[in-house]
């Protein structure tokens, strides 16, 4: 039986899914705008037997994921933008050893210490690896407390699926943004898919080893690689996800994810209001990017309008998806200002007139 | 009645240890260290229910020569990788094998605070004063005047500060209930050597709280001494930076007569 509805803050949301979808092994650095999190987790997951530490630093915090996934723990970790840079080695070295584990990233402002407002600029960051070598990790971008839910189950079944670590890319404005929600019922650790490659002693087997490092001379790490490969193209294949409202009559759909996506919801109805024939295109799964999905639709609507919270990240894989199928506008907020419905009204006219008052043309 | 003639064995082959040979230089101390921890882990029995996590350095391939469970750490994380692992499984044996630029420079805080944090994992400390694997860099533990491909003339305590006691760092926390020093260059310390092993291992199955052996091993290679003469360099050099002793002991356990 699911919860009641009830209000709650988005990173408590995430923390309570988690351990609703079996997550007992949490371990973090303190950054803002996410504290909330491990605050929540540092009562809740201890409740349930489980453990919370809070580390010495992200890269200590990781490592302790690092382990706890070897050792077969259903383990996540979370931060923001700078603190998530700290942890890309632990993220390599999870991609190499297909150790799964799920990173949230309540996204801030950058580069560096930037501030504390929510900002989207770490698209890159999260969709190209964001450690060392030839890895992707599947992202998951959420709009609301509802789909926080929704996707921290999905992240921790991805997670053990593919045996890779997933991120969850929020930002600052949802995991402080308060909302109804309703929960699944929590699901025992103990049900979940047994791990027949886990560290917890060679009693009655072989002993095991889980590594990244192929120093061989016969191809072993060439032969890594492609083993990779060939699990991140089925990733692709089968785990894109997107969202698109009122596309069908569309002659303008604008592109956007996360809390941009909500903003431009705002600004479609107001839009569609005025007589303007304006869709959305939302990308759930960042990556693998819904690349042929987006195709269509803009092949379709013939003028595609990009708006994110950084200077122009996510469209190059707009860039990507539509090459010269449509025209491409652009529009971007950096630096942790949030921008109104209202922003986006107007770069919306400015990409109807093609004026480039408000955003740019994209010339591919 | 047939004939038995008893036969006690009296030497052989660990199962803790697989029989590869190992890629370590002549006169290289891991190879006795790996014995050790082999030795203690099939005297308590409990190969079987331990985790071990190698350091990045000369010992990254350990897990070709453990013959037990083992996972890869990224320099300097194995005791934030063995606190993953054991917090996952309390009943299970957790140590790390580590070297001194992975133990006490790049893991620094992640030694620090896994000691401090009392987490019940047995560290192995592999101290020979260099870095082995990439060629002979200055460690942290390179003592004062030692050479060093990136310390020419040696270790000058202007420009590279002293050399780290890192032992005697983690002796300060309350979590640590155990840390010895010992050296790898003759049977007296080798046997010494395996009874601090021993006894840190038991301080982990009683869940007493983080215990650390320093080894004090040679490095012939990168010390471009020959094997005696790395042996005789620790006798007579190393240990006045790093005596050799007992540094921390609250585990109330008596000494065995």
């Amino acid at each position: 039986m699911a919860s009641e509805k009830v209000l709650m803050r988005g990173s408590d949301v995430v923390g309570e899914a988690a351990v609703r979808a079996g997550c007992r092994y949490y371990f973090g650095y303190p950054i803002t705008p996410q504290n909330e999190l491990p605050e929540y987790l540092s009562k809740r997951i201890v409740e349930l037997g489980g453990t919370f530490i809070q580390g010495e630093s992200e890269i200590a915090s990781i490592n302790m994921v690092l382990g706890a996934s070897a050792a077969g723990g259903r383990v996540m970790t979370s931060s923001s933008s700078p603190g998530i840079a700290l942890k890309q080695e632990g993220i390599s070295y999870m991609a190499g050893m297909e150790l799964p584990a799920v990173v949230v990233n309540m996204m801030r402002g950058g580069p560096g210490l930037g501030n504390i407002a929510p900002s989207a600029a770490d698209y890159f960051q999260a969709t190209r690896g964001g450690g060392n070598g030839d890895y992707r990790t599947p992202v998951l971008a959420p709009t609301g407390c509802q789909e926080l839910v929704e996707m921290t189950f999905l992240a921790f079944d991805l997670a053990d699926k593919y045996r890779t670590p997933v991120m969850l890319l929020g930002d600052g404005l949802m995991g402080q943004v308060m909302e109804p929600v309703v929960f699944p019922d929590p699901l025992d650790p103990d049900s979940l898919p047994k791990k027949d490659w886990i560290l917890d002693g060679c009693e009655g087997r072989e002993p095991r080893t889980i590594f990244s490092m192929y120093l061989g001379q016969q191809g072993e790490l060439y032969q890594h690689n492609l083993r990779l490969q060939e699990k991140y193209d089925r990733i692709t294949e089968n785990e894109k996800r997107w969202e698109t409202i009122q596309t069908d009559d569309a002659d303008i759909v604008i592109v956007a994810y996360g809390t941009a996506a909500r903003i431009a919801e705002s600004a479609m109805e107001e839009l569609r209001s005025e007589g303007s024939a304006v869709g959305i295109f939302r990308p759930i799964t960042l990556w693998p990017f819904p690349l042929p999905a987006l195709r269509d639709v803009a092949t379709k609507a013939k003028k595609v309008a990009v708006f994110e919270l950084s200077l122009g990240q996510m469209v190059e894989d707009v860039i990507l998806s539509v090459g010269e199928r449509a025209e491409i506008y652009f529009y971007g907020i950096p630096g942790g200002l949030i921008p109104t419905p209202a922003d986006v009204v107007e770069f919306i006219h400015s990409a109807v007139r093609g004026d480039e008052k408000v955003g740019r043309r994209i010339e591919v | 009645m047939s004939t038995q003639v008893a036969y006690k064995q009296v030497f052989g082959w660990p199962e803790s240890l697989k029989k590869n040979p190992t890629h370590y230089c002549p006169g290289c101390g891991h190879s006795i260290a790996h014995r050790l921890v082999a030795e203690c882990l099939d005297e308590l029995g409990i190969r079987e229910k331990t985790i071990g996590v190698p350091p990045v350095g000369c010992a990254v391939l350990a897990y070709n020569y453990f013959n037990f469970d083992m996972v890869e750490a990224p320099h300097g994380r194995a005791m934030a990788v063995a606190t993953g692992i054991k917090r996952v499984h309390p009943d299970k044996f957790v140590l790390t094998y580590q070297g001194d630029g992975d133990l006490a420079a790049i893991g620094t805080a992640e030694t620090i605070h896994a000691g401090n944090r009392g987490e019940r994992i047995s560290a192995i400390f592999i101290n020979n004063a260099i870095y082995g694997m990439t060629g002979g860099q200055m460690a942290p533990t390179t003592v004062l005047g030692q050479e060093a491909t990136t310390a020419p003339g040696g270790r000058d305590p202007r420009l590279h500060g002293s050399p780290i006691d890192i032992s005697r760092m983690l002796a300060v926390c309350d979590g640590v209930v155990y840390a010895e020093r010992c050296s790898l260059t003759s049977v007296k310390n080798i046997r010494k050597a395996k009874k601090a092993i021993m006894k840190s291992f038991r301080c982990q199955l009683d869940d007493l709280g983080f215990s650390i052996v320093e080894l004090l091993s040679p490095c012939p290679t990168n010390w471009k001494m020959p094997p005696k003469d790395a042996w005789a360099w620790i006798n007579n050099e190393m240990v006045k930076t790093y005596p050799l002793g007992v540094i921390k002991d609250i585990t109330g356990y008596e000494e065995a007569k």
